[in-house]
């Protein structure tokens, strides 16, 4: 009897923690599309917090990263955009859109290397 | 069509729907950190420059002018209407310019050692007694007499002060040069190849140095120094204001660069 009620009780941790983790991915996509909709009205910082609390809950989001990547670039933290580009293409190494919206930014830092000379 | 394949093509269009809608392109304007601080100065003052080389142009002026208008238009600092001060004068007043035994420079032209490599001829034969860029140098001092730089601010209530020294000077370059020649093959089919040739240039150099002062403390911010140089055949006759203006439309952007916050716009793709 109580080796089934153990069953039970640890039936119901991995099923609870998978409906939390599936919860978890749902609120980090939740706080992904919030913060495309402000960044297409203008509210980079806003979208810039959104995309942070979607890593916060879901550090393998790499569309997240990617997001936020270009948001760090649009306020012209380049360091912490490199950072956020490198971890999107190390969760996503094929994913192209990824890929380009990287190399965008080297041909942009290059440019702004060039310029502080 | 069977109920199964149109349910598949139903579900595959809705994913190519669901899969369109998950990419947002935007644009971005990423800010370049300025060169210099400008925000203290309401005013620019384009004092003039120590210049020289060729006398076919007078790169004091020119410089001061193109300066001038691209600011107006380029800058919300007022830029200053005075006089442009002729600084050569005033630098070999304040002792500044060449020794007198090191004011002639040897011709540096070496016509026996062509071959592959290329030579120099920045001292042409018709131009021997013009100023080299070394003597330029020495009427720098003018730009560390602090006194000079305070007093002048003074004057138009501690504006900004751009000033420097531009050389600009004729030319010569000898040396291989890959050109594209057009051949026809049997078949009448015409292609092109590179071909290598000796050959004689002629043209311009343009080396800047772009100096701002503080009029308030008279003390040097920022410097930035170019070298530009533009090469005809000899049997082209460009005219010597002509290259200027080709020269300084190639640094003028990065002049300009160290008054304005500056951006670079691109797109960029969002994910879902």
């Amino acid at each position: 009897m109580l080796r089934t009620n153990l069953g039970v009780v640890a039936l119901l941790a991995v099923v609870s923690s998978a409906i939390l983790s599936a919860d978890e991915r749902s609120d980090a996509r939740a706080q992904v599309d919030f913060g495309i909709e402000v960044a297409r009205r203008g509210l980079w910082k806003e979208a810039i917090y959104r995309w942070e609390r979607a890593i916060d809950l879901d550090s393998t989001y790499a569309a997240a990263w990617n997001n936020l990547a270009i948001g760090f670039e649009r306020e012209g933290r380049l360091g912490e955009a490199l950072e956020a580009y490198e971890n999107a293409l190390d969760l996503e190494p094929n994913n192209l859109t990824i890929e380009q919206n990287y190399d965008l930014f080297l041909e942009m830092n290059d440019r702004v290397s060039q310029n502080s000379r | 069509m069977t109920v199964l394949a149109k349910t598949l093509v139903s579900a595959g269009t809705v994913a190519l729907l669901v899969g369109c809608t998950s990419i947002h392109n935007v644009t971005i304007e990423t800010p370049l950190t300025p060169k210099l601080d400008i925000s203290k100065f309401q005013r620019v003052l384009i004092a003039g420059f120590v210049s020289g080389g060729t006398d076919d142009v007078d790169a004091n002026q020119e410089t001061a002018r193109l300066l001038r208008s691209q600011l107006r238009r380029n800058s919300d600092l007022q830029v200053i209407d005075s006089d442009v001060l002729p600084l050569l004068g005033i630098s070999a007043d304040q002792g500044g310019g060449p020794e007198p035994d090191s004011a002639s420079q040897p011709s540096g032209s070496a016509p026996d050692e062509v071959a592959l490599r290329e030579t120099n001829n920045d001292d042409l034969s018709d131009t021997g007694d013009q100023m080299t860029e070394e003597d330029l140098e020495t009427y720098e001092t003018i730009f560390a007499n602090i006194g000079f730089w305070r007093d002048l601010g003074e004057e138009y209530q501690d504006p900004l002060i751009l000033t420097g020294t531009v050389y600009f000077s004729p030319h010569s370059r000898s040396g291989m040069v890959t050109r594209e020649r057009e051949v026809y093959d049997s078949f009448g089919r015409r292609r092109t190849v590179p071909i290598r040739t000796y050959r004689d240039r002629r043209g311009f150099v343009l080396s800047p140095k772009f100096i701002f002062i503080d009029g308030a403390t008279g003390a040097t911010v920022y410097t930035e120094r170019h070298r530009e140089e533009i090469l005809y055949d000899v049997s082209q006759n460009t005219p010597a204001l002509s290259s200027y203006f080709e020269l300084m439309d190639r640094l003028l952007p990065s002049v300009l660069g160290a008054f304005s916050t500056q951006s670079i716009t691109g797109s960029r793709t969002l994910l879902r």
